[in-house]
């Protein structure tokens, strides 16, 4: 059985699906929602590099490699203000986060 | 297109980002004794790419960098407010920043590199470029939030917008790859020809999932609350003007020029985050206390009655949002300005119960405030009422009387936390005296709400005809 685009869109949406997930059901700590926002940027990748090679067009690679950059930077700033938030909370609880309410 | 030609279409954006690796590069160097110097040197070069930017509108779009970059009457103008609204926010922040022990040189930088982001991602003609803007625009705003990094509010704040905004991003970014996919390409242009499926429908629905969070529509406006409070005022000042009217104009200008051949499929969607915005955000208002959080909630109000310009269609619209926008971002920047100069003994207010008899202890600053209040309200003859009124002829003449009346309701009920401003301001008995105000934000606070009295100044006036002279594409 050969693998079409079909098989990598449902691999990717369900990557994507287990990340969101991964934000909104986990209730134990923030390291867990970096690694889902992770796997998010992870599977639009797969999205991106499957249509450029089915469609024919290289702009997609080039998407997925602005998409890797960015994904660092992202990992960068968001490990920096938690180990901000960990130094002021000396905790990193999902729970735990509940300074500012209305 | 040589270089050269390239960059003098993309010249603001370029002088900022060579102003903020300068700057970097000194900051290096001087560490935080020249974040005075810092600030002037990023004040000045918002202003200077602010005029550029203002430039632009008047001659014809132009296209850069193999198509991926655009430089549009319509989208520069947003520009252009998007930068002199960041130099302003940064012109107020000095004294703040100072008395809460948060002056380092990062702070302008950081400023100058959003705005840049913000308006790399107005000029996007490309999904690619998009992306990149609002990468460049959040990661800096997320750090801008956790500013004050010995603050737990703070910290917490820059958290929630961090975990929050990179999953709109997500969505964003997921929208793109498959609009990208079944369009056969990522440029503007050839989204636009590429006839409709199911697949675009669904990355088009995720692509403006992705915008509303970053203009804090609801009902992806969670955070916004939450981040006003915690941050420091000086960052909010900034948050609620230059990304709040790019984002509003990003929307707009991808949905117009993007999908403006399939508008029946994107109307309904942004019609009923506009109406979601604006009830969540008078109602949402009416309970707080906190002045910032009651911003917050006016600000989500105000977006949403943007997007009903957004959602008539371009023909009626575009040049109502970009009106609307700039007179509402100029009022919140001077609004943010009273926020600011609310400080006794050091130490920053942000109740609505210290706002107590200001108009005793600070007439001028309580005249200012209430001319603002008003204007955001929407009383006449100020210039918030004019933007209303541009807004909803827009609707109405694209037929959605369902959403004009939404919002006429809920500007009534938003009327409701408007006038308890008034009301302690000049009811109330003042409290304890409060500290003295600077000149910056002093100043501010006079010239934007002078601003709002469009018959008196010309330059608003003169302002708004550019705004609608501004023509899409």
């Amino acid at each position: 059985m050969a693998l079409t685009l079909g098989h990598y869109l449902a691999l990717s949406a369900a990557l994507f699906t287990i990340g969101v997930f991964g934000i909104f059901v986990n209730r134990k700590n923030i390291i867990v929602i970096l690694m889902a926002i992770e796997l998010i940027l992870l599977s639009v990748n797969i999205n991106l590099v499957a249509f450029s090679v089915f469609n024919g067009d290289l702009q997609g690679q080039v998407f997925a490699m602005m998409v890797l950059t960015v994904a660092a930077a992202e990992a960068a700033v968001g490990l920096a203000i938690l180990v901000v938030y960990f130094r002021n909370r000396g905790e990193i609880g999902v729970e735990d986060v509940n300074e500012l309410r209305g | 297109m040589d270089l050269m030609t390239d960059l003098h279409v993309a010249l603001p954006d370029a002088l900022l980002a060579a102003v903020g690796l300068v700057g970097l590069l000194l900051g290096a160097i001087g560490g935080d004794r020249i974040s005075i110097l810092m600030r002037l040197l990023s004040g000045v070069a918002l202003a200077v790419a602010a005029v550029l930017a203002f430039q632009q509108v008047g001659q014809p779009s132009a296209l850069a960098f193999n198509g991926l970059y655009q430089a549009t009457p319509f989208t520069s103008f947003a520009k252009g407010v998007t930068y002199a609204m960041a130099a302003v926010a940064l012109f107020m922040s000095g004294g703040f920043l100072k008395i809460t022990k948060a002056e380092r040189y990062e702070y302008s930088l950081l400023v100058v590199f959003s705005a840049m982001g913000a308006g790399v991602m107005l000029s996007a003609h490309n999904l690619i470029t998009l992306y990149m803007g609002v990468e460049t625009l959040s990661l800096a705003s997320y750090v801008l939030a956790a500013f004050k990094r010995d603050s737990v509010r703070s910290a917490e704040a820059g958290l929630k917008y961090f975990v929050l905004g990179a999953l709109a991003s997500g969505l964003l970014l997921y929208g793109s790859s498959l609009i990208y996919g079944f369009a056969h390409g990522a440029g503007y242009d050839v989204i636009a020809q590429a006839p409709t499926s199911i697949g675009l429908t669904f990355g088009l629905v995720l692509l403006i999932v992705g915008l509303a969070f970053k203009a804090s529509a609801a009902p992806f406006h969670v955070w916004v609350p939450d981040v006003y409070e915690g941050a420091p005022s000086t960052v909010v000042a900034y948050f609620s003007t230059a990304p709040k009217i790019a984002a509003v104009v990003v929307l707009a200008n991808v949905m117009f020029t993007t999908f403006g051949p399939s508008q029946a499929s994107w109307q309904g969607i942004i019609a009923i985050i506009s109406a979601a915005s604006m009830v969540i955000g008078a109602f949402g208002a009416l309970a707080q206390n906190n002045i910032k959080r009651i911003l917050a909630y006016s600000s989500i109000s105000n977006v949403g009655f943007a997007l009903i310009g957004v959602a008539a269609g371009e023909k009626f619209g575009a040049s109502s949002v970009l009106v609307y926008m700039t007179i509402y971002v100029i009022a919140t920047l001077g609004m943010f300005g009273a926020v600011l100069a609310l400080r006794r003994n050091g130490a920053p207010l942000e109740n609505i119960s210290d706002l107590n008899g200001l108009a005793k202890t600070k007439p001028g600053m309580a005249f200012g405030l209430l001319m603002l209040t008003f204007s955001v309200a929407g009383i006449p003859p100020l210039a918030g009422f004019w933007g209303k009124v541009q807004v909803i002829q827009a609707g109405l003449h694209a037929d959605m009387l369902w959403l004009v009346l939404i919002g006429l309701a809920s500007s009534v009920v938003s009327l409701g936390y408007y006038l308890r401003i008034v009301w302690a301001v000049m009811m109330k008995p003042p409290g304890e005296a409060l500290d003295r105000t600077d000149w910056p934000v002093a100043t501010t606070v006079l010239a934007t709400s002078v601003l709002m009295f469009p018959v008196l100044t010309i330059g608003i006036q003169r302002l708004l005809d550019v705004a609608v002279s501004a023509h899409v594409g």
